[in-house]
């Protein structure tokens, strides 16, 4: 089980997912037409490291963060 | 050193206190950059976001890349609601001369606003609205509206 954390505006509450990959992420979240604007802007961290590929394996345990567009300051 | 507070921050007592941390330090440079929330678009003020642990981990980098010059950075932001002429955030820079701080601070500042994990709001008629169209998507955004090779 992981746990999905959709960030600042996106005003989504956590989900748990069996998944052992981010693409199969990617296809979970793709059927959320209200996500599709989100997933085209947002950045992706495991346990809060950014990450550049759906190949990205995920185990047990790990928080999968979706970060939208920032503006600090 | 990286601190966070509830609404606006005081400015006199954050420079001054770092001016006071470093005072002995032997830096012969001390550059801050204060953000003020200025009066533009009848907004009342600004609110704020934050997701600490990224933020410390891209910090904590930038720490790094500063002592490799012989610098250090510091920076102070907001949580929550900053109004109009209040401040939001300060960055500085300490370092042995000022060639360093004034590169630093201009880098640091830039790579703040592209890749800092914090969400601006603008506080409008009582509501609170996300500022789209003034953020940075993060490097590498897009990668879950790709794949479906399943």
């Amino acid at each position: 089980m992981v746990t999905v954390e959709f960030l600042g505006p996106i005003n989504k509450p956590a989900m748990e997912l069996e998944i052992d990959n981010l693409n199969e992420l990617a296809h979970i979240l793709q059927e959320d037409k209200e996500l599709s604007d989100w997933l085209q802007n947002c950045a992706v961290a495991v346990n809060n490291n950014l990450v550049n590929s759906l190949e990205t394996p995920l185990n047990a345990g790990d928080k999968i963060s979706l970060l939208p567009p920032v503006c600090g300051g | 050193m990286l601190s966070i507070y509830n609404g606006p921050l005081d400015v006199p007592t954050i420079l001054a206190t770092w001016y006071k941390e470093e005072a002995q330090s032997n830096y012969g440079a001390y550059i801050p950059f204060i953000g003020t929330v200025r009066s533009e678009d009848n907004i009342e003020g600004l609110s704020f976001d934050i997701y600490e642990p990224i933020l410390e981990k891209w910090f904590q980098e930038w720490e790094a890349k500063a002592k490799e010059r012989g610098a250090i950075v510091k920076m102070a932001h907001s949580l929550g609601d900053v109004l109009l002429h209040e401040s939001s955030y300060i960055a500085a820079v300490f370092s042995p001369k000022r060639r360093v701080a004034l590169e630093l601070i201009d880098e640091f500042v830039e790579d703040f606003k592209a890749s800092a994990p914090i969400w601006k709001y603008d506080l409008k008629e009582g509501k609170r609205i996300y500022a789209l169209d003034r953020s940075t998507a993060i490097q590498g955004s897009g990668l879950l509206a790709k794949g479906d090779a399943l």
